[in-house]
């Protein structure tokens, strides 16, 4: 616990999960005058991952601080497991920079009481696969910013959590060490574990059972990647062209093109300077859901640069 | 013809017994977006290095604006590293001023060639700052978001008009709708001309690039736009009830599988063998087209490993 304004908000610790999932119902969290999470509610499902998606200031580390419970929220109610059954990376990786990779792991293990043996043949197998084999005994603070993130994700699902919970494990890592990462989590996901992922990437929230995109503390949007996609209001368009006038802050640039969001129903180009010949329509995805989310905050003015 | 702005022509860099870069051809021109794509050591920052005149080739040859790299050069180009390359303790205004002054001085003092302006920094009350970041005048670098401090380092990239843009890593801990804008500034200065060479880890964002170069282990391994790279490559898909099961016994005979959702993609390996793996699960198995990020994958690791094991 920290001393963050620790208010009347609850933690409900559990050996399963009820009703099938652990999440959030509208958990809100201050530091001092900044509201960091205002009614935040989502869930992570055991053998699922869920990603949180959010840029700088959204929120993500402190939705997964309160998850992991490191941290009490002012109100609303946090559904976690009990310490022990939850795997936590921090953002910067959860290891000893000043012991051997081989001693991280058995300093995890001894932590959360996994039989020596079990807890060796586990961590082998694991180091195997995400190439770290050949570097059991080099110091974790030498290792590289993959091989230094693999690890931490290695450690925080050697106990077999029942809720594991990662911050960022792959921000700045090379797609290589990325795709090492993915399979530890599908394989802990695989194992029985409801994963949480916070991410500032909507591709690999594409990769998702569940998405929650943040924003400034706020729910952007969440759902399967289909359902937010679904639900994106208005209609979009594709143009090879930025369109001109009032349109233009609607536009936004996507794969060598302009994507065009228009707020009304797809019946007739009423507002003048919108329609550009060279316009098609377009079905929108994860990613354009998310966009015209974080767009109309944009216009609506709650939302700045 | 298009003019060529920076070319590298069979560049080869050696650290003592480490080739670091081994015989790397690229281009690029007037007006095109190059991606530069590849894992950590594959040799991408070695080559801006060279590029940017901080290092020099082994063999083979670099040229900058038709001329090998050097402090002229150097005031030709706009330069974003990862770290940005701010100055924590002075306002956004400040950074772009002092970096105008620098940019300025040599161009006064520059020999021949094009004479360069001061930048817009230096003659305007707002420090040349763009509009949005101008509610941030006050403010010291260190102290603003991530995001603010971004656009600042592409404003004064931007600020004395570069012919050619090096972007390293651009878009890391950026939201979906500022990562959009911030490939909007890459265009608009593409759009006027400039060459723009980036790279990125995320190979979504390989797609605003007009064309591609993938390295592995020193080399490029691949080149062209992304639908050349990703053309014929095929994964075999799994969707599974039990995809966990499924994920098992594809482990099991050897094919690792990548979670994507609720289904699972298998690269280089044909549907019969991954049917024959999962042996009676219910599943549907079929081919599909590989992405970039697929592709990447597989020409990597045969670039980093010509053997085949891992």
């Amino acid at each position: 616990m920290t001393g963050h304004d620790e208010g009347p908000g609850q933690l409900s610790p559990a050996a399963d999960p009820a009703g099938g999932w652990w999440g959030t119902e509208t958990v809100t969290v201050r530091y001092g005058d900044t509201l960091a999470l205002d009614q935040v509610s989502f869930r992570a499902e055991p053998g699922r991952v869920a990603v949180v998606v959010g840029g700088d200031g959204s929120g993500r580390t402190t939705l997964l601080r309160c998850l992991a419970g490191a941290l009490a929220p002012a109100s609303g109610l946090v559904r976690r497991p009990e310490a022990a059954r939850i795997g936590y990376l921090p953002a910067g990786s959860g290891i000893y920079p000043d012991l051997s990779v081989a001693e991280n792991l058995a300093f995890r293990a001894a932590a959360y009481r996994v039989p020596a043996a079990q807890a060796r043949a586990r961590g082998e197998e694991f180091l195997a696969r995400a190439g770290l084999a050949g570097v059991t005994g080099r110091l974790a603070g030498r290792l590289s910013g993959g091989m230094r993130q693999k690890l931490g994700v290695i450690a925080a699902l050697l106990h077999r959590p029942g809720l594991l919970v990662l911050d960022e494990p792959t921000t700045g890592v090379d797609p290589v060490s990325r795709a090492d990462l993915w399979w530890l989590i599908a394989r802990a996901a695989a194992d029985g574990a409801a994963v949480v992922l916070a991410t500032s990437y909507l591709d690999e929230a594409e990769r998702a059972w569940h998405v929650l995109a943040l924003d400034a503390g706020r729910v952007l949007a969440w759902g399967t990647p289909e359902q937010i996609a679904a639900s994106m209001p208005g209609t979009l368009r594709v143009s090879d062209q930025r369109p001109a006038g009032e349109a233009a802050r609607r536009s936004w640039r996507r794969q060598r093109r302009w994507r065009v969001w228009d707020p009304g129903p797809a019946a007739g180009e009423s507002a003048p300077g919108v329609a550009v010949p060279a316009e098609e329509p377009v079905q929108p995805d994860l990613q354009d859901g998310v966009t015209v989310a974080e767009l109309a905050r944009e216009l609506a003015g709650e939302r700045r640069l | 013809m298009t003019e060529v702005l920076a070319q590298c022509a069979g560049v080869t860099r050696r650290f003592g017994h480490f080739t670091a870069v081994d015989g790397v051809d690229l281009q690029v021109c007037r007006g095109e977006v190059v991606g530069l794509l590849g894992a950590n050591g594959a040799g991408k920052t070695t080559v801006i290095r060279m590029l940017l005149g901080l290092l020099h080739a082994t063999a083979g040859q670099v040229w900058l604006f038709g001329e090998p790299p050097s402090r002229r050069t150097r005031q030709r180009l706009g330069y974003v590293p990862q770290g940005l390359g701010l100055y924590d303790d002075l306002t956004p205004g400040e950074n772009l001023g002092f970096s105008a002054a620098v940019f300025g001085q040599r161009g006064a003092s520059g020999r021949g060639g094009r004479t360069r302006k001061a930048g817009r920094a230096g003659r305007d009350g707002h420090g040349g700052l763009p509009e949005p970041l101008r509610r941030f005048g006050q403010t010291v670098v260190g102290s603003l978001p991530l995001g603010v401090q971004r656009a600042t380092a592409f404003a004064e990239a931007l600020d004395h008009r570069p012919d050619l843009l090096i972007l390293d890593e651009p878009s890391s801990g950026v939201d979906p709708l500022g990562r959009a804008r911030l490939w909007e500034t890459v265009a608009e200065a593409a759009g006027r001309g400039a060459g723009v060479l980036v790279t990125t880890h995320y190979l979504d964002e390989a797609g605003e690039c007009d064309r591609l170069l993938i390295m592995a282990a020193g080399r490029v391994v691949a080149a062209g736009t992304a639908a050349e790279i990703t053309a014929g490559g095929e994964v075999t898909v799994v969707e599974s009830g039990s995809w966990a099961d499924a994920f098992g016994a594809l482990e099991a005979a050897g094919l690792p599988a990548a979670l994507v959702g609720r289904t699972l993609r298998v690269p280089g390996a044909h549907p019969d063998q991954v049917r024959g793996a999962l042996g009676g699960l219910q599943a549907t198995v079929r081919a599909a087209p590989a992405t970039l990020e697929e592709s990447f994958f597989q020409l990597t690791l045969a670039g980093d490993n010509p053997g085949g094991a891992r």
